[in-house]
């Protein structure tokens, strides 16, 4: 055997085949763990089930509507809302502390791909098991509160890319902080500053609509309210076709983003790192 | 009273084990910090869109915010650790070391940890609770305190009760992992007063999962807004729902074979 560099074509069917494997591997692993997968999705049911709750109790005492939301479109918005919390579930900062304490990282530093094609394989596979088994909890909360949606055709399509379009700005952004590790072993007060801000501006609390005009405003600015409210409003709001496709553009632009960032910040981080077990 | 010494010996070693981790109290007051914002601006943009939610006003949920973090920091300090080593002990079986001790085993297994440093959730609740009944109109008694006491008290007992009921459930099933996030997601119903949920969600939160009673009695003694009756059917469920853990606890064991240790 001798080192040749692969030729362009053979690296990118390379890189299919080690996205499809994984993410195969990673759907029969999780199939196996069906009733732990559901207990997970169950605990996540609670908090969109509370804001709706509220919200919907907001509504009635407030004529029928809230901002022009009647309690059927809070329903809507909110059942989405699950489907795209579970999209949204990546290997983010939490698991990078555990994968460089519990030595993990050596090990994969070794392979001669970045482990980030494995966490975006591996959970990509994954989500197809959360959404198959997303379906029943869907259809349980459709029965008991009423969502009112009817989505077009084309708002459905561009729904099934923007969710993996949040999964993939999410990864990258997760991912960034997760490098914070490499400096600190306690990052969770950083994870949590991470989150509480992302929990205002996603869309994740509330869609963006109810808060105040400079909020929404500065989301504009920043990645996170493509991975809650874009997608959620993709197919439950009123977009324009112009509106859905620059969110698609505008979820592209931040992936790009996040993956230059991680070049720069995977570089400095990697220089930090000497190697835990194994 | 030996099994009241033991208790208090460990709890002493945990402190003690805790106290050494000093930078881990300047994380919490963190969490704790990012924790009361986020609760402060979720209910001032609920409020910005109505004047009352369900009967209660502004200061009145702020109050609930500051009960239910407040016990919350009681339940992360000293139940959830304790049930969190009992999950692992019976996958990994080393409980047995825990069982063959001559002490009550129930009690060995919810005294052996304790973070401390998490009580800062609960000066931060008990801060958000001062600010919300300084706002309040009325003024609070010496009984509504009192009652206050008591309820958060039996809210603790409840909430123990239920965590201990679903951890013993490992000697079931095992794999428990997740219970976690299921209870913190539930939890979080008790920032909101029971009334809001429809029917069958009050009654799964308010009994299944005692939330309800847990974190909405206290807030409703310390605004003066508690009724005798509700006050007697919180305390009636506690004891009920802890005489029921002591003899769910006793059967599990019994079922319990132990695993390799």
């Amino acid at each position: 055997m001798s080192a040749v560099p692969l030729q362009q074509e053979n690296r990118v069917r390379a890189f299919a085949e080690f996205y499809l494997a994984t993410a195969r591997a990673a759907i029969a692993v999780q199939f196996q763990y069906r009733t732990a997968n559901y207990f997970y999705m169950l605990g996540m049911v609670a908090e969109p089930v509370i804001y709706l709750v509220v919200w919907s109790s907001v509504a009635r005492s407030s004529g029928g509507a809230v901002n022009g939301i009647t309690a059927g479109e809070f329903a809507a918005y909110y059942i989405v809302w699950t489907l795209v919390r579970n999209m949204n579930v990546v290997f983010g900062a939490p698991f990078w502390e555990w994968r460089i304490r519990e030595g993990e990282l050596s090990g994969q530093l070794l392979r001669p791909l970045h482990p980030l094609h494995h966490d975006v394989a591996y959970f990509g596979g994954w989500k197809v098991v959360n959404i198959v088994l997303w379906l029943p909890i869907a259809a349980a909360l459709t029965a008991i509160f009423h969502p009112t949606v009817h989505p077009s055709a084309l708002q459905i399509g561009v729904f099934c890319v923007a969710i993996w379009g949040a999964y993939l700005v999410r990864t990258m952004f997760q991912s960034n902080v997760g490098m914070l590790n490499f400096w600190t072993t306690r990052g969770a007060a950083a994870f949590d500053l991470y989150m509480a801000t992302e929990l205002l501006l996603s869309g994740r609390l509330v869609p963006l609509k109810l808060m105040p005009g400079w909020v929404q405003t500065l989301a504009n600015f920043l990645p996170f309210k493509w991975t809650f409210y874009f997608p959620i409003e993709s197919l439950v709001g009123d977009l324009s076709t112009r509106d859905l496709l620059v969110g698609l553009g505008a979820q592209a632009l931040w992936v790009l983003i996040g993956l230059a960032l991680l070049r720069f910040t995977w570089r400095a981080a990697i220089k930090r790192f000497s190697a835990v077990g194994g | 009273m030996n099994t009241l010494r033991v208790a208090a010996l460990y709890l002493k070693v945990g402190v003690l084990n805790e106290l050494q981790y000093r930078v881990n109290f300047f994380l919490n007051v963190l969490q704790a910090l990012i924790q009361v914002a986020t609760g402060l601006i979720v209910i001032s943009l609920v409020y910005s869109h109505t004047p009352r939610l369900n009967g209660w006003t502004e200061p009145e949920l702020l109050s609930l915010l500051g009960v239910q973090i407040l016990l919350g920091g009681v339940i992360h300090t000293f139940v959830q650790p304790n049930m969190e080593r009992l999950m692992e002990d019976v996958q990994k079986g080393t409980l047995d070391y825990a069982l063959t001790k001559p002490e009550d085993s129930q009690v060995l297994v919810s005294v052996r940890n304790v973070r401390i440093w998490q009580l800062v959730e609960v000066i931060s609740g008990l801060t958000l609770l001062g600010v919300g009944i300084s706002r309040l109109q009325t003024s609070v008694g010496v009984l509504d305190a009192l009652a206050f006491l008591v309820a958060i008290l039996l809210g603790a007992v409840m909430l123990y009760s239920f965590w201990l009921v679903v951890t013993t459930g490992a000697f079931w099933v095992v794999r428990m992992e997740h219970v976690l996030e299921l209870f913190e997601g539930v939890y979080q119903t008790g920032r909101w007063p029971v009334g809001v949920y429809p029917g069958w969600m009050r009654y799964g939160v308010t009994f299944l999962v005692p939330v309800g009673f847990a974190v909405t009695v206290p807030a409703q003694a310390a605004t003066s807004r508690l009724h005798g009756g509700t006050f007697a059917l919180a305390a009636g469920f506690a004891v009920l729902l802890f005489a029921f853990t002591r003899w769910f606890w006793r059967f599990g064991l019994r079922r319990y074979s132990g695993a390799s240790a």
